[in-house]
């Protein structure tokens, strides 16, 4: 491999290693705020558009249709163009400070998009759970709401947590398209420092970062996927 | 009447499940629904709780007609319990808020009351040590049992029991029929589907025979049991004895 050492210098240079690291670590606080915040909003989001959508009341029709519309256009386009539609074109109609700030709306593109994805989780679950738990509670005398809050949503939530992390993992790294938008975070750090020095070391000191926060969320979901295995099969065979 | 059905009819898509029922029920009968698979056993006491909208005739309790289009099911449920042959209990629950859920968010009873009421049904029918426990810890007559108290601690006026032992081992149907035994006393007014017909012989004032979506036959344990008139229900005895059902 004649250019094996070429390579090595421009993406593995540890001198360009160890001076971009601490950078790149403190442009990647802003991803974890971003992060931090979207996520309770992307699952009240979820929630109830999951349930608007579950609903069985006739009233509820004309919403319901709105909700199918809502969730199948902000899955069927990429997270990248809403972060550019809205994160441009919501600020472009002349807010004032801070309310035209890229970073307050590229987030609102990632809760809208998220919110449509975790939103078809959380139906998935909805629906998991057995008719007879619907009919033993509204027996009982309890409303259909009353029944979605005690009976249905509880054992929903538990069933897909680990889907439900699959999700949260994939938002971890989607974060970062925030930054094409402007708001300085990791990967817009890495490649601010990469034009700079005219090395591609800080793009892989990046993945590190995200590798350092993705793989621990992975495993994660991994153990509560086997744990939910474990819990509601009683036999395993091998 | 307790309980009067007039005329009700229900289908599923093509199928004629229930082909105009009627009915009188006596305030603390017992009534048993006998037939074969798919007579309209299970169709008609889900319909009684409203569980299933009929499509025609009219269900009344206390001369109340319950059945009319776009009244709350709710209160009239309060009113009416119903047990199921899969149990149903709430898995993510304790055997204590299954029973307390209804009492503290339908009728409201303080969290203490609810608690109170729930523990003397545990222990009346021999349930008190499972307060605490989830019903993946207990056995399918526990469960059973379980179902029958969450059912019973809204104090319904008319109680439901679907198929109440067909889930369970044999040896476990016994202690989910004394609990039936023991209501008989209290004055309950029960409708019971069942395929038992030993324990259907032994605890009903009446026994309806249903085939064809009808009552095709009614009248005394011994009457239906002994001396059958209907030739269908003459047939149905004689496969059910056939299988050492009686």
């Amino acid at each position: 491999m004649p250019r094996w050492d070429r390579v090595r210098e421009s993406f593995f240079n540890g001198e360009r290693l160890v001076d971009s690291f601490p950078r790149l670590l403190d442009a990647f606080v802003l991803d974890i705020k971003i992060f931090a915040w979207s996520t309770p909003a992307i699952i009240a989001l979820a929630l109830v558009l999951a349930i608007t959508r579950s609903s069985r009341n006739p009233a509820l029709f004309p919403i319901r249709i709105f909700v199918i519309g809502y969730i199948d256009i902000m899955r069927g386009v990429p997270v990248i163009l809403w972060i550019y539609l809205i994160g441009f074109g919501v600020p472009g109609v002349g807010l004032e400070r801070p309310f035209n700030s890229p970073l307050l709306w590229g987030s609102v593109a990632l809760v809208l998009t998220y919110g449509a994805y975790i939103a078809e989780v959380f139906r998935a679950g909805i629906d998991s759970v057995h008719e007879s738990q619907r009919a033993a509670s509204r027996s009982l005398g309890l409303s259909n709401s009353q029944t979605m809050r005690f009976v249905i949503l509880p054992q929903a939530i538990r069933r897909v947590v680990p889907p439900l992390m699959n999700d949260l993992v994939s938002l971890q790294k989607d974060v970062a398209l925030v930054s094409l938008i402007g708001p300085i975070e990791l990967l817009r750090q890495a490649g601010i420092d990469k034009a700079k020095f005219a090395n591609f070391t800080p793009y892989v000191a990046a993945a590190i970062i995200f590798l350092m926060i993705t793989i621990p969320l992975t495993r994660t979901t991994d153990y509560l996927l086997a744990r939910e295995r474990k819990r509601t099969s009683a036999t395993r065979v091998r | 009447m307790k309980l009067e059905l007039r005329n009700v009819r229900k289908s599923f898509e093509e199928r004629v499940v229930l082909a105009g029922i009627n009915l009188e029920v006596k305030a603390g009968e017992v009534v048993s629904f006998i037939g074969s698979s798919g007579s309209g056993k299970t169709t008609l006491l889900r319909c009684v709780n409203l569980l299933e909208p009929i499509d025609d005739g009219a269900i009344f309790l206390d001369g109340d007609e319950i059945s009319s289009v776009g009244r709350d099911p709710n209160p009239v449920r309060r009113r009416i319990g119903i047990v199921f042959q899969s149990f149903n209990l709430f898995p993510h629950m304790s055997v204590r808020r299954n029973i307390t859920l209804a009492l503290t968010q339908v009728v409201e009873k303080s969290a203490d009351e609810a608690n109170e009421i729930a523990s003397s049904l545990l222990k009346r029918f021999g349930l008190g040590e499972k307060i605490d426990a989830y019903p993946d810890q207990l056995s399918g007559g526990q469960q059973q049992r379980v179902a029958i108290v969450r059912a019973l601690a809204m104090s319904p006026e008319v109680l439901l029991l679907d198929e109440i032992t067909s889930a369970l081992d044999p040896e476990l149907v016994g202690e989910v029929l004394d609990v039936v035994r023991e209501l008989k006393g209290s004055g309950i007014t029960m409708l019971i589907a069942t395929h038992e017909m030993n324990f259907a012989r032994e605890i009903s004032d009446r026994v309806c025979f249903l085939a064809s979506g009808l009552v095709a036959e009614q009248g005394s344990p011994t009457q239906i049991f002994s001396n059958p008139t209907d030739e269908r229900t003459k047939q149905f005895l004689r496969r059910v004895q056939a299988v050492g059902k009686t």
